[in-house]
């Protein structure tokens, strides 16, 4: 049988996807990187480091939770969720960023850049440089900042520069631009902790190999608690890592469903919204090739999300190969129904989850209600929601008022 | 020979080094630019590079930012920038004529449609700042089987041991980044600049161009005197930037120009 998670080959690709598309002053350094890379993963003192990180600073296992009152409400298959968003800095990114600073300390950098949308994974990298004791800037666009200004405020907090970034929309696409022009200028000394399973290779599969620890915790937990692989999996995908952590590990196991859901924003329709592979074509950004959201004359379109951590043009170039292949299924949920997923996973679970994994929650709430009762669904609860305070105010403020005076 | 060869086999004849100006397509709109384009010879430039804008140039620093931003803005899209290299070639047949600029765009076009494209406006050779030599096959390989040459960038970061892998795909001529950042950022010593050309020598007979920094006709004469080649842009985009008034934008770069080209003429005497 071939193998799903073989990928990707020795010219980091995955299929037609993925690659090296960069400029050369960084072609040097990527290969350092490959290469150290390829070290640290047969390095058994790596992977001890890793293990302890993980275990006593990150908080894992995160559990994996049987969400009864959801379960109950839908009527139909058995809900659990991975609880990523129970890891020290609230979201499932810290996986990928204390994995990659532990590579920036062989590799003997002492200064850390990464790219931030909803705000998530700066925090996480200002937090784990702060704790290797390496300087930390972090690049952010004008449009995330105004709406996530607690989280710009913890980054400033544990120590990093926060640049605001005007170019383009002032979002994650944007930061990323800016954060490659840094690393350009700065490639002696600079270590860029991408935030997602895309760029040049081989951060696609190296953030995916920190992140699999998700889907390899779930494969053991269910095997616990149910005795067996679950039928289903679903996870939200801007850029696609904590899909791509929780589905690797079940690729191969073909009676698991996997199902991937993108920000529809306000309706894939529209135009306004950030669904690459369900509303966009393969091309050439940010290191990689990969479904991108583009016009006639290759220029990236400017993605729409409510959720920050979402609004981004393009995906992970392997989440690309699994949709031309067909694996995975990739849907879109628009920001109405993840704010409704939203409100009702506080109301039913007393759990505040993440506007990015409210975005899987509304596809459980669309396919739960239909499948049997012996269905095992697992959905990957990727962040918490206190972040998103603002911006569900703004849109759910006075509905929550009126139902708590009524 | 191809232009670009017999260009840089002219100038050598003379002793010189070429002027290699970078200007973008569309920039401020398709008319000003193209008047600029068809003046630039006239103004001393022996090499064009014309720049195809993409929205995301994340090698660039903020002049050619800029610059990519406003011939978006009157919609300058790859196939008017074609057109403006057969609008060029319509009145020069000599000078050689680089398209410089990132990948996707071609992408999106077509790669061999966009070559035989290209091959029939008159360009003579591309600078793809995103496509290093590990993907020679995307465009690389098929450009040059058609006559266009592939201008490779090459860094103070790419060492003894990978030069080999990026000049052997290279033609046309070497362009050194000759500092480690984005277009427009500081510049490199001249004692920084004579080593790199001196290392570019021992690995390739090609023209070696610097670029990267050069703002002055003092600066350009200085590395005259060191390299085959001269590459200005973003001084020259800045002259676009500082004006509203489109006949001042020409003016400016042409100007410049000029500027520039008795400053690398003057280099050697």
């Amino acid at each position: 049988m071939t193998s799903f998670r073989s990928g990707p080959d020795a010219k980091g690709l995955f299929g037609s996807f993925g690659g090296q598309y960069v400029a050369e002053t960084l072609m040097p350094l990527i290969h350092d990187l490959a290469a150290e890379y390829e070290k640290a993963k047969g390095d058994p003192e790596f992977a001890k480091e890793l293990a302890y990180f993980q275990r006593d600073y990150v908080g894992r296992p995160s559990p994996l939770y049987f969400a009864e009152r959801l379960t109950e409400h839908c009527g139909g298959a058995k809900i659990y969720l991975k609880r990523e968003e129970l890891n020290h800095t609230g979201a499932h990114k810290i996986n990928n960023c204390i994995g990659q600073i532990l590579l920036a300390k062989r590799m003997g950098k002492q200064r850390i850049i990464a790219e931030t949308g909803a705000g998530m994974h700066g925090v996480a990298t200002a937090t784990v440089a702060a704790r290797f004791g390496m300087k930390c800037v972090i690049y952010m666009g004008t449009t995330d900042i105004d709406r996530q200004q607690a989280n710009v405020f913890r980054m400033k907090l544990l120590g990093a520069e926060v640049v605001p970034v005007t170019a383009g929309t002032g979002t994650l696409k944007d930061a990323m631009n800016e954060a490659l022009r840094d690393w350009v200028t700065n490639v002696d000394s600079t270590f860029y902790i991408i935030g997602t399973v895309a760029g040049p290779h081989p951060y696609p599969a190296m953030v995916r190999d920190f992140q699999a620890v998700i889907g390899k915790e779930t494969r053991d937990q269910l095997q616990e608690q149910e005795g067996r692989l679950p039928d289903s999996l679903v996870a939200c995908i801007g850029g696609g890592s904590n899909a791509m952590g929780l589905f690797h590990p079940f690729l191969d196991d073909a009676g698991v469903k996997i199902i991937g859901v993108e920000a529809a924003g306000h309706g894939v329709e529209t135009g306004k919204h950030a669904a690459s592979l369900n509303g966009g074509v393969p091309g050439v950004l940010h290191g990689n090739r990969t479904y991108l959201l583009q016009d006639d004359d290759g220029q990236i379109i400017d993605a729409h999300s409510i959720s920050a951590g979402l609004d981004y043009p393009g995906i992970g170039p392997e989440h690309s190969w699994l949709y031309d292949i067909g694996r995975v299924e990739y849907t879109s949920i628009t920001d109405d129904e993840a704010l409704a997923a939203f409100h009702q996973c506080c109301r039913l679970e007393g759990i505040i989850p993440a506007l990015e994994s409210s975005h899987a929650l509304a596809e459980v709430f669309k396919r739960a209600p239909a499948l049997p009762k012996d269905h095992l669904m697992v959905v990957n609860l990727s962040g918490r929601g206190d972040k998103d305070m603002q911006t569900v105010m703004h849109h759910l403020g006075d509905a929550v008022e009126k139902e708590s005076q009524a | 020979m191809s232009r670009l060869q017999t260009r840089f086999a002219e100038l050598k004849e003379q002793n010189r080094a070429a002027l290699v100006t970078f200007v973008t397509a569309g920039d401020p709109d398709y008319d000003a630019s193209l008047a600029i384009l068809k003046g630039l010879p006239k103004a001393g430039a022996d090499v064009i590079e014309l720049g195809m804008p993409f929205t995301d140039p994340m090698a660039d620093g903020p002049s050619i930012q800029l610059g990519n931003i406003r011939a978006l803005a009157n919609k300058q899209d790859l196939a008017a920038t074609l057109r403006m290299v057969r609008a060029f070639r319509d009145d020069d047949t000599a000078t050689p004529l680089v398209l410089m600029g990132y990948f996707n765009p071609i992408h999106k076009y077509g790669v061999p449609r966009f070559i035989e494209d290209a091959k029939a406006a008159g360009v003579d050779g591309l600078i793809i700042v995103d496509l290093p030599p590990e993907h020679n096959a995307d465009l690389c390989d098929p450009a040059q089987a058609a006559g266009i040459d592939f201008i490779r960038l090459t860094t103070p970061t790419t060492d003894d041991k990978r030069l080999p892998t990026v000049l052997n795909g290279s033609s046309g001529f070497v362009y050194y980044v000759s500092v480690a950042g984005v277009t427009g950022a500081g510049a490199a010593t001249l004692e920084h600049v004579e080593q790199a050309v001196s290392r570019l020598r021992r690995h390739t007979d090609l023209p070696v161009c610097i670029g990267f920094g050069i703002r002055t006709p003092e600066h350009a004469a200085n590395v005259a005197r060191l390299a085959d080649g001269v590459v200005v842009g973003s001084a020259l985009v800045d002259q676009i930037a500082k004006t509203q008034e489109r006949a001042d934008a020409i003016d400016g770069v042409l100007s410049l120009c000029s500027q520039l080209a008795e400053g690398v003429r003057s280099a050697r005497r």
